[in-house]
């Protein structure tokens, strides 16, 4: 009789190891990825000897509508299709138009949008278009 | 002796929980694990599914992997100083509505609801947009329902020069749209399946049910 509550202890224990092992394969993060509608931006960045420039769709569009950048500001809907310089940002043209310490944050902050993983080409990342399967051999090249 | 044995393991179990915690905490830096005997135990059940070929849904991200933050999120360097003054995605989206596709957030509701109110111009806040209320119905060849295309929810975040005339031609029966251009980011792959919701949402788009009698297959 006096054996069962060290029996129901060790079941415990081992459940609570159970238990944990189990939580810690959920956690863990094994190929991450991040989140859908964020632009790689690297028609230039990589050659200059800057990280890629990466926009994320997400927290602009809780602050302005599509319309205010791709049509007032003239941004056409394809990654990299744009030819956006820095010049043309200090100039005021494109993020320009806000990233000018007035609206936004200005251009002296460089790390905060050339932030991308080096050779990281151009791109809509998590879009439709990348999960598309590539056949084996083509080394997955994703637009 | 037998008595300490659920002790020992709660300690392990409290240890592994500890060793886990930046990973919790999705903290980059990673810091070496608890130095505990729970370490050895703790790593083969970490690579283990990782790496393991017949894992279940090899190719299905787990709903713990989405909208990582900036550091773990696989485009952006955590080397650079700027990643981590970044704000991580979820924290935005915990408040918001959901939705079953995409970065996870329903945001044609979260603006119908005013869980966001994003500008209509650059830089005045009380520009209004101008909202067109007409439904277009697309009737499709095959079985499924026919496609209603709402302007009021669009034009909610767009100009009409922004559609018309160059993805589509603002004419009945001018557009020639295929699931296949869709997929290639053409016409509403422009926007599905990039920044707004992608062909997976089969139903939301393909809404309409037919009148007539749907072409039957077996008979």
């Amino acid at each position: 009789m006096k054996q069962v509550p060290w029996v129901t202890r060790v079941r415990r224990g081992l459940t609570a190891l159970l238990f944990a092992v189990v939580a810690i394969t959920l956690w863990t993060p094994s190929d991450s990825r991040a989140e859908y509608g964020d632009i790689v931006i690297n028609n230039y960045a990589d050659a200059a000897g800057m990280r890629p420039a990466i926009f994320p769709h997400w927290f602009h569009r809780i602050r302005f509508r599509c319309k205010v950048c791709h049509a007032d500001l003239g941004f056409q809907f394809k990654a990299g299709g744009n030819e956006i310089t820095m010049l043309k940002i200090i100039d005021g043209q494109f993020c320009g138009a806000c990233h000018n310490g007035e609206v936004a944050w200005s251009v002296e902050n460089c790390d905060l949008c050339h932030s991308g993983k080096p050779n990281t080409p151009t791109q809509v990342h998590e879009s439709t278009i990348q999960k598309l399967a590539v056949p084996v051999g083509q080394g997955g090249s994703k637009k | 002796m037998t008595r300490r044995i659920p002790t020992l393991l709660l300690t392990v179990f409290a240890a592994t929980l500890f060793g886990s915690a930046p990973v919790i905490a999705q903290d980059a830096k990673s810091k070496p694990a608890a130095p505990s005997a729970a370490a050895p135990a703790a790593a083969p059940a970490t690579t283990a599914p990782a790496t393991d070929v017949n894992r279940f849904n090899r190719l299905l991200k787990p709903a713990n992997q989405r909208n990582l933050p900036p550091m773990q999120d696989g485009i952006h360097d955590p080397g650079s100083e700027g990643t981590a003054a970044l704000m991580p995605p979820l924290s935005a989206f915990e408040t918001l509505p959901r939705s079953n596709a995409g970065n996870r957030v329903n945001w044609v509701k979260a603006l119908e609801d005013r869980a966001i109110n994003p500008r209509w111009d650059r830089v005045d806040t009380n520009a209004v947009p101008i909202v067109m209320d007409l439904n277009i119905v697309r009737e499709v060849k095959g079985s499924m329902p026919d496609v209603v295309y709402p302007h009021k929810q669009h034009t909610e975040w767009l100009d009409c020069s922004n559609c018309h005339p160059a993805i589509f031609v603002p004419q009945k029966g001018a557009n020639q749209i295929s699931m296949a251009a869709i997929l290639l980011g053409q016409k509403c792959g422009v926007c599905h399946g990039k920044v707004a919701f992608p062909v997976s949402e089969c139903r939301l788009c393909h809404s309409k049910k037919k009148d007539g009698p749907v072409a039957r297959t077996g008979q």
